[in-house]
């Protein structure tokens, strides 16, 4: 069973993306999105994270990026950025979604 | 009645789209302005998310409120304290901020920065000094 795995809060203050990451199995994706965005910027703990997940392909929505500031130069290599359709065709391509509130 | 000026800090802790706890303190900022009490703000944890530049809300459909902190100085707040291991923790540095100025009217309206990056150990000291702390 694919998994996609959504984090939609900032990893400094919440523990979603920390517990996501701690359950998040090889062959999974894991997609960022509204705060979560923020673990998917450079020199940060998260970034240790994302680069050290083995099998796990990351994902950020853009506009989220974008809202926050969050220029695509600071965005953790290995992690694609997609707009809202590319969130819609991921949570489809998948078996079933798990939401990391 | 006798008029006491107190100083007021507010404390500003979290991202600014995912809550609404950070547009509630820049209204609350403007409106405690006109009561010509001496106000700063501190930017601290997600907080510092706050004023980074370059922030464009046209995908997301909300409001973009980033350039109402430039106003700030307009309405004599100027003091604004950013926490140094807040921006380190996350990936950021002061470059990565929006320059906010006030203009300075005992000289010669010259600008100043009113942005001023403090340690955890400084802002533990501003925060001692304040009569008042509204937290968000």
């Amino acid at each position: 069973m694919s998994e996609l795995h959504t984090v939609n809060k900032s990893p400094f203050e919440k523990s979603s993306f920390n517990s996501c990451m701690e359950h998040v199995l090889e062959g999974s994706a894991v997609l960022l999105y509204e705060d979560g965005v923020y673990a998917a910027i450079k020199g940060t703990a998260a970034e240790g994270k994302v680069k050290s997940a083995q099998g796990v392909k990351f994902y950020a929505l853009g506009p989220d990026l974008s809202a926050r500031g969050v220029a695509v130069e600071r965005v953790t290599d290995g992690v694609e950025i997609v707009d809202y359709a590319g969130f819609v065709d991921l949570a489809a391509e998948h078996d079933k979604v798990v939401a990391w509130v | 009645m006798s008029e006491q000026i107190k100083n007021f800090l507010y404390l500003n802790r979290r991202a600014p789209y995912g809550t609404i706890y950070a547009w509630e303190s820049l209204e609350v900022v403007l409106i405690g302005a006109a009561f010509d009490q001496k106000v700063s703000l501190a930017f601290l944890d997600d907080g510092v998310f706050q004023i980074v530049k370059g922030q464009d809300t046209s995908g997301v459909e909300m409001k973009n409120f980033s350039p109402t902190y430039s106003a700030l100085g307009d309405y004599d707040v100027n003091q604004l304290y950013v926490e140094q291991e807040s921006l380190e923790e996350r990936g950021l540095t002061i470059d990565d901020l929006m320059h906010l100025t006030w203009e300075d009217e005992d000289e010669d309206w010259a600008e100043k920065d009113s942005i001023r990056v403090v340690s955890r150990a400084e802002l533990a000291s501003i925060i001692e000094q304040q009569d008042i702390v509204f937290s968000f």
